[in-house]
């Protein structure tokens, strides 16, 4: 006969092992994803760091007063001044194909910049003015390192003159790599160097904020409804097992049906993030309501018990008790919904929010993008530039998920703490 | 009490989202909309249009070519777009389309043309090859002796043309939606196969059996649909030497660092055989202007001025630099007096 301690401790040991099978299975499945993270991410940031980052040229510029007329600027071709500067720094280009090749070392709308430079400071018109403006995508590649300068000639973008050019620049310190502001505060463009995402962070803050607005007090309603005071009987059952259909349909089918309704039959404008936001709204709605439901059962009944005996009504105990301590769950709900949105462009593709866009949106009916679309857009570019800008995009759209993220944990806490 | 608060709010918030929806709005930009291979070019101009003068940045939005001309169709007024971009020209049904919706006068401009390669990755050799070896090496089924076909028994370049590399017949092209597949289709395989005596006496007897053995792509993995990005497609070619990939001559021209476009009929894919005529494989692009829409939605004027002026559109202009080939001087002028002159769309 074996002692009770015996037992314990022979079971003990395979139980054990067992345990640390399973605890050294969970650390791998977690060191996987974790890897898999890592070299996401990694890449993204290797790739888009250096989007950054914006090479720009110093050039000396004859702003003479006879060819700027300072109350008509926007007439002035300073797109002919910037080439007359170029050939005068470097007077040997005289051939077509050589002056064709200088002026490639800026940026092909680098006249933009110098008049809005002159705009702003208008006392340098009759001067010779040192203006720094971005150079051309093909020589900020080179200048990152992404272009191989041993290759033979015909097979890269800069020619073995350009590349001369641009070391006497370097040597003359006339080539300085700064913080690339226009990433951050300006919209597309055709040009990678010019191009920024400010226009697609507001046309997806502005879609979301529409989404949220409707879709938010909608599900809330609908799912306090459902929960709270809708008789338990077929039809509710129907509308609960549709829901349920709903919030797995997929996306490009809210899109069409947006097309269909809201531009079609309501006549409501293309491109805008107020329709977007209405097609989203119709995505996300499912998942809120579905969530909030989830959580206002999840409140035990003895509240409800507790309101309705010291007299409350029906309302009174389901939004004075109920809806409150159901809130972080609904938030959350609407947090994954939200975030779902904003990665979204098939529905966006079908109401022709993937567009090129220049001008930032201005306010809800405005033509607008948004971040996915920007990087969608930007990965189908044949410019070698916005290899870069696409994966800063990226970051950029990671970013706004963190921060949105953010806000709703800290709603959700102050939510909580009041209970 | 004051836990329902933040809720009335939101629900308040929504409602006045809802009816600001139902006020009116004045078009005041230009929309544009259409091919995804114009899409580049069109939002140069677009651009600059938007930088040169006080006008708000046109709305540009790539479609394809189809897409674009039934939106364009749809109708007229602030809801519908005032010019479409296509890669190919306006069908007579898409006229029809057009004239029953009321939109009966539209502008036709040529902007340029656009050639389609067939490339590989630089680690590997310049293919020399003719249209009817792309032909055989792509199509479905290939013709058998006299008016018989055969399903495609070609594994290797060689197996066509020995003087073809010998290695597997690996094709990256895009998806048919895409107008890029159309033009090739068009011009690479019926080219190819109009080449064979019997196969061109069909196209008069029996058209539709003519048009299905011209223009249907094997199906057996030799030739791989690689989605609408080129910049996929000319990652993979760099991963996979012995594979070749189509696409447009500009991915060519920004990669050139890393694939080279094989010749076909001996004449390279280059921006002066293309602007020539001499490379086989290129098409025209254009865009349609509704003519009911100019001096109603501001700028459309400035914008067609922008379109065919020597900055853009000229033999050293900025559209050339993005791979645009411009088109010859005669015919250069002769578009933009038409232009000019807003002449309607003749067939």
């Amino acid at each position: 006969m074996t002692d009770h301690i015996d037992i314990i401790s022979v079971d003990g040991s395979a139980r054990h092992r067992a345990q640390k099978r399973f605890k050294s299975y969970g650390l791998l499945a977690i060191g996987l994803s974790l890897t898999f993270l890592f070299i996401m991410v990694g890449s993204i940031v290797l790739r888009g760091s250096s989007a950054f980052k914006q090479s720009f040229v110093q050039i000396k510029i004859e702003l003479s007063a006879d060819a700027i007329d300072a109350d008509n600027i926007k007439r002035v071709r300073f797109g002919k001044l910037l080439k007359q500067s170029l050939r005068n720094k470097f007077p040997e280009a005289t051939s077509r194909k050589d002056k064709k090749q200088l002026y490639k070392l800026v940026s092909p709308t680098a006249e933009y910049s110098v008049r809005k430079q002159v705009e702003a400071n208008p006392t340098l018109i009759g001067t010779s003015a040192k203006l720094w403006v971005r150079t051309s995508s093909d020589v900020d590649m080179y200048l990152k390192g992404y272009v191989d300068a041993n290759l033979d000639e015909s097979k890269r973008r800069l020619s073995d003159l350009q590349l001369e050019w641009i070391s006497l620049l370097q040597r003359e310190n006339k080539i300085e790599s700064r913080f690339n502001t226009k990433f951050f505060t300006g919209g597309d463009s055709r040009e990678p160097e010019q191009a920024g995402v400010l226009g697609a962070v507001i046309g997806s803050a502005l879609s979301l904020l529409v989404c949220f607005m409707l879709s938010f007090p909608l599900g809330v309603l609908a799912a306090v409804y459902l929960e709270e005071f809708a008789p338990k009987n077929r039809l509710s059952r129907i509308i609960e097992v549709n829901i349920n259909n709903l919030a797995a349909v997929p996306s490009i089918v809210f899109g069409l049906l947006g097309l269909a309704i809201f531009l079609n039959f309501f006549g409501l404008p293309r491109s805008t993030p107020m329709v977007g936001g209405m097609v989203l709204a119709l995505m996300t709605l499912p998942t809120i309501i579905i969530a909030s439901r989830t959580s206002v059962r999840a409140v035990p009944s003895s509240i409800r018990e507790a309101a309705m005996g010291i007299g409350a009504n029906k309302v009174q105990t389901t939004f004075h008790h109920v809806v409150p301590l159901a809130m972080p769950g609904m938030l959350t709900g609407s947090i994954i919904g939200m975030a779902q949105a904003l990665g979204e462009t098939a529905p966006l593709l079908m109401i022709g929010m993937v567009a090129f866009i220049v001008d930032v949106p201005q306010g809800i009916t405005d033509a607008a993008t948004a971040l996915p679309v920007q990087i969608f857009l930007w990965a189908d570019s044949p410019e070698r530039g916005f290899l870069e800008k696409t994966s800063a995009a990226i970051m950029v759209l990671l970013a706004f998920l963190i921060v949105m993220n953010l806000v709703a944990i800290i709603l959700r806490r102050r939510f909580e703490q009041r209970w | 009490m004051s836990d329902t608060k933040p809720f009335i709010t939101l629900v308040v918030g929504a409602l006045a989202v809802s009816s600001a929806a139902s006020s009116a709005f004045a078009s005041d930009q230009i929309n544009i909309v259409g091919s995804s291979t114009v899409f580049p070019f069109a939002s140069a101009v677009a651009e600059r249009f938007g930088k040169n003068t006080g006008f708000k940045t046109p709305v540009v939005e790539s479609t394809g070519s189809g897409g674009g001309l039934k939106l364009f169709c749809s109708g007229l007024g602030e809801n519908t777009p005032d010019i479409t971009n296509a890669s190919r020209r306006i069908k007579a049904s898409e006229i029809d389309l057009c004239a029953k919706n009321g939109v009966a006068e539209i502008v036709e401009v040529k902007v340029g043309y656009d050639g389609i390669v067939l490339a590989n990755s630089r680690a590997s050799g310049v293919m020399n090859i003719t249209r009817k070896d792309i032909f055989l090496a792509l199509a479905k089924d290939v013709p058998d002796g006299e008016g018989k076909t055969k399903p495609n028994p070609y594994q290797t370049w060689a197996d066509i043309n020995p003087a073809l590399p010998a290695v597997k017949i690996e094709v990256l092209g895009p998806p048919p939606t895409s107008g890029t597949r159309d033009a090739f289709v068009e011009l690479a395989m019926e080219g190819g196969c109009k080449k064979i005596d019997w196969v061109k006496a069909m196209k008069k007897s029996d058209k539709n059996a003519y048009k299905s053995l011209c223009h249907t792509i094997r199906e057996d993995g030799a030739f791989v649909e690689a989605g609408e990005n080129d910049n996929l497609i000319v990652q993979k070619l760099e991963a996979n030497p012995s594979a070749f990939g189509i696409f447009g001559y500009s991915f060519l021209d920004q990669n050139s660092d890393k694939v080279q476009g094989s010749t076909i009929g001996d004449i390279e894919p280059t921006f002066e055989n293309i602007a020539e005529g001499t490379y086989p494989v290129s098409r025209s692009l254009y865009f349609y202007v509704k003519k009911a829409h100019i001096g109603v939605v501001p700028g459309i004027e400035g914008y067609l001025a922008e379109f065919i002026s020597e900055d853009a559109a000229g033999e050293d202009g900025y559209l050339a630099d993005k791979g645009l080939i411009p088109m010859t001087e005669e015919e250069s002028t002769e578009w933009k007096a038409k232009v000019k002159g807003l002449e309607n769309l003749s067939m």
